[in-house]
């Protein structure tokens, strides 16, 4: 697990970012030294509670010396690194993979990207009426969550978060080849006949709403989310002794989903089922008797 | 029994005995874990060293029942302590791995419908299968372009993977077409020897490299290299000295050879032929590799539609095992090597090396971002000497003959013989080894020259680019090539005359990316399939006003991609539309 690494060491590496020399703790990834530069860089399959796969690309940065852009999100900064994070070519790349992702996926719920879309002028529609799309239904198999490859954008983060960087469940993982492969369990069985274990650590860390709960699903089908008028309240599980932190969601005094903050010390953002799923106690659905 | 979940579906008991088979030859203890190991091995430790087992169980599964059963997986999953979701992530990874029943027994036929198949009437060959009943599938490059149209049988229910063809190779009078020419370095066995004799291979010359090697030390070795100046011959040029001086100088008890004979560049056909024709010769440099760089064991990857390599390799390394040339105490020495063969199963990208270590150790074949590289982080994460078959061979001659002999071969910057296979519309196809800085023209001419007239030459495989006729006084050199902005690639000469349709060919090998792109990075994943669906799109028509949209994609895919695959993508398409073959 690589999750919130402390450096060990005081050693500091001095690298340039945009002309500007950055100084930052070794072992630091050229995000970071972006991040204490201040310089805002777009991820989507990069979560710091995950070790990075820089498959999405989106992060890209032109290192002096690199034939090809480099990702920044896992590439370790060295001293005397020359870094340039608005070029042509790192603006072209970005808004080709914000593109070419919104040419076959459904990104309305992918939040995050919109903003950089703009940004970065994409334009999804240029690929013709006939350009394939992922075109999966949704798959609603039980009361906990749902998942809608169609919006799934294979940034890999929840198969990481079910395998070695959080639950150690195994439940998914990526299969078929190129276009056609897509995230999923044992020959695509059911998620109640697989090893799924239902700790939503995946609902957690998915950047584009392909996973979500299935009451965020079932308001959103009613045209009932609301977001902006949802509270957050901040607990503790009360189920067992470790400590979680948990961010009550709540809409209309209804719970709608359960978070964790990615930088809590205990949870670093993954719960398991009670925590997660388990609070239908608050809010009973069956109207008790006295 | 493990903690993992499975469904209810069990193998069958042939499934069952296949699969315990494969496990057992890879080494690895059917037992998952004893009574008394289990305070100290954990299960996801203990798993990972049993992993590099899966390819081979897979291989075993679909030969017993002609796909991946759900309790075939099951099985695996219990014997190797994979969960059973990653065991089907990786099976379904693969060309050569049906992962629903086919609801028949037969063997499958496997037709290439690349490049040289699909002009020789690759299409045809499968409707006259297909009508007699033939189970058939239609493969990208089959290795064998120089005997087009290609096939490869995949066996079911037990009965192993042939290619007829090769049957037919015992009764030519030739095997290559410079058979016996005294000039010959890389191929002066081939079609003299029998390969499958130890005794012939020494005869020949044989093992007298390795005996060099022992006089000379693993330093004087690494010194004729460099002054050599050998490159890879796999695609990418890189220094062979360099590599393996990294390798060496690298930090680890254990390091790691690795043949990458996963040949499947479209137009490559070079490794087959060393390894069915002169096996024990890769046999031999594997063995000076471990001695240079202290590896102690290799792995021979080679690609799953290549039965008679792999039965000749595997030949020559018992021999070799029986004979004292591999174990302990290679030939009288202090030297230890092992070598093991690993069958692919259908997959372009595991020929890129971090993609063929990933596929060895039981994972999908998908490429790793680079840095740290194979010398320090190979397979298993250890310092890896990995190294194409051409390349290897080529070690034997400069240790015998020193890297000065060597270098007075071909040009300043591109020294020794290479091989290069002719194919498509030439006269006599197949493979030639010729000095580096031959033109194009002259490579031609030796091969009969070409069938019709000339139109196009496809120097590199899928991954080079079309060259026109004002090419053929091009020195094939890397420099050359270079400056003239293609690549030798792995060797692919293939020519089209001016019958060829053209608008089929570059979009068959669009076609080949979009279906052989592993999918994990977003540059490549969508990339190659926009592409291809640009020229299905354009067609027989002016690609003027999609100009812009195809240098856009062009672009990313060179910038951002993870792998080589990524990066030259684009590059034939591109090279076509510049010599007006479409588009125009």
């Amino acid at each position: 697990m690589t999750i919130a690494e402390v450096p060990q060491t005081e050693t500091m590496v001095t690298l340039t970012i945009d002309g500007a020399a950055v100084t930052v703790p070794e072992g630091s990834t050229v995000l970071d030294a972006c991040s204490a530069a201040g310089i805002d860089t777009p991820t989507l399959c990069y979560a710091e509670n995950l070790t990075p796969v820089n498959a999405c690309r989106v992060c890209v940065v032109e290192q002096e010396g690199s034939r090809t852009l480099v990702p920044s999100c896992s590439r370790q900064a060295e001293p005397d690194m020359e870094i340039k994070t608005d070029t042509e070519r790192v603006r072209h790349s970005r808004k080709m993979v914000l593109e070419f992702l919104g040419s076959g996926v459904d990104l309305s719920q992918a939040d995050q990207l919109h903003g950089w879309m703009d940004h970065y002028g994409a334009e999804p529609d240029r690929y013709g009426s006939d350009a394939i799309r992922i075109n999966e239904d949704v798959k609603i198999q039980d009361s906990l969550y749902i998942r809608d490859y169609d919006k799934c954008v294979l940034c890999y983060k929840c198969v990481e978060a079910c395998g070695d960087d959080a639950q150690m469940t195994f439940a998914i993982a990526v299969s078929g080849r190129g276009f056609d492969a897509r995230i999923s369990t044992e020959f695509d069985v059911t998620l109640p006949d697989s090893a799924c274990v239902y700790c939503g650590n995946c609902v957690g860390v998915c950047p584009t709403g392909a996973i979500q709960f299935k009451t965020e699903y079932d308001l959103r089908e009613a045209d009932d989310w609301r977001p902006e008028e949802q509270s957050v309240t901040q607990t503790v599980c009360s189920y067992c002794g470790v400590g979680c932190n948990l961010e009550l969601h709540v809409q209309d005094e209804k719970i709608v989903k359960v978070t964790s903050p990615a930088d809590h010390s205990v949870t670093h953002g993954h719960l398991c089922i009670k925590g997660r799923f388990g609070w239908t106690y608050v809010q009973p659905t069956i109207e008790r008797r006295p | 029994m493990t903690d993992l979940h499975l469904t209810s579906d069990r193998a069958n008991a042939a499934e069952a005995a296949a699969i315990d088979a494969a496990i057992a030859q890879c080494g690895v203890d059917p037992v998952l874990t004893h009574e008394g190991d289990r305070l100290i091995r954990g299960g996801l430790h203990r798993a990972n060293e049993r992993r590099h087992a899966l390819l081979p169980a897979l291989h075993a599964l679909h030969n017993t029942s002609g796909w991946i059963s759900h309790g075939g997986v099951n099985h695996i999953a219990e014997k190797l302590g994979v969960p059973p979701a990653e065991g089907y992530g990786v099976a379904s990874f693969y060309e050569m791995f049906r992962m629903d029943d086919p609801g028949h027994t037969d063997d499958v036929v496997h037709v290439c419908v690349d490049g040289a198949c699909q002009i020789a009437g690759a299409d045809g060959v499968i409707v006259s299968l297909e009508a007699e009943g033939t189970k058939v599938h239609r493969s990208p490059c089959l290795g064998q372009c120089e005997r087009a149209p290609a096939m490869f049988v995949q066996g079911n229910q037990g009965r192993d993977d042939r290619v007829d063809a090769d049957s037919q190779m015992a009764d030519a009078a030739k095997v290559i077409p410079q058979q016996g020419e005294p000039q010959l370095q890389l191929l002066r066995r081939m079609g003299v020897t029998d390969p499958t004799s130890l005794d012939d291979y020494v005869a020949y010359g044989g093992y007298s490299a390795l005996t060099r090697a022992f006089e000379m030390g693993a330093d004087a070795i690494l010194d004729e290299m460099e002054t050599a100046g050998l490159k890879g011959r796999g695609g990418a040029a890189f220094p062979t000295a360099f590599k393996w001086r990294g390798v060496k100088a690298a930090e680890g008890d254990t390091k790691w050879i690795v043949v990458n004979a996963d040949e499947s560049e479209p137009g490559t056909f070079k490794d087959r032929h060393l390894m069915e024709l002169d096996p024990f010769s890769i046999v031999e440099a594997a063995t000076i590799a471990g001695f240079v760089t202290g590896a102690q064991k290799g792995y021979v990857y080679i690609r799953g539609e290549y039965p008679l390599a792999t039965e000749r390799l595997q030949n020559a390394i018992d021999t070799a095992r029986t004979r004292g040339f591999l174990g302990s105490s290679i030939a009288g020495s202090s030297l230890g090597f092992e070598l093991e063969i690993r069958r692919g199963a259908g997959a372009y990208i595991c020929g890129e090396e971090t993609a063929l270590f990933e596929s060895l150790e039981g994972f999908r074949g998908e490429p790793r971002q680079k840095p740290p590289f194979p010398t320090t982080h190979g397979l298993f994460k250890q310092p890896t000497a990995i190294n194409n078959p051409e390349t290897l061979v080529n070690v034997l001659g400069i240790v015998l003959n020193g890297g000065e002999a060597f270098a007075q071969i071909g040009t300043k910057d591109s020294t020794g013989p290479r091989l290069f296979c002719l194919s498509g519309h030439v006269v006599n196809p197949g493979l030639y080894e010729v000095p580096f800085g031959v033109t194009l023209g002259d490579l031609i001419d030796m091969a009969g020259g070409p069938v019709g007239d000339l139109r196009t030459v496809l120097l590199g495989g899928a991954a080079g680019s079309f060259v026109g006729t004002d090419a053929l006084t091009m020195p094939l050199t890397f420099e050359d090539t270079r400056a003239a902005g293609a690549s030798l690639g792995s060797g692919v000469v293939k020519l089209f005359n001016t019958d060829t349709n053209f608008t089929a060919v570059v979009q068959r090998i669009a076609e080949f990316f979009r279906n052989e792109s592993c999918g994990q990075c977003v540059p490549c994943r969508v990339g190659v399939v926009r592409q291809h669906e640009l020229l299905i799109r354009t067609a027989g028509r002016s690609l003027n006003g999609e100009r812009a949209l195809l240098d856009d994609m062009d672009l990313v895919m060179k910038d951002s991609s993870i792998c080589g695959l990524g990066h030259t993508a684009s590059t034939a398409v591109r090279s076509a539309i510049d010599l007006g073959l479409i588009g125009a």
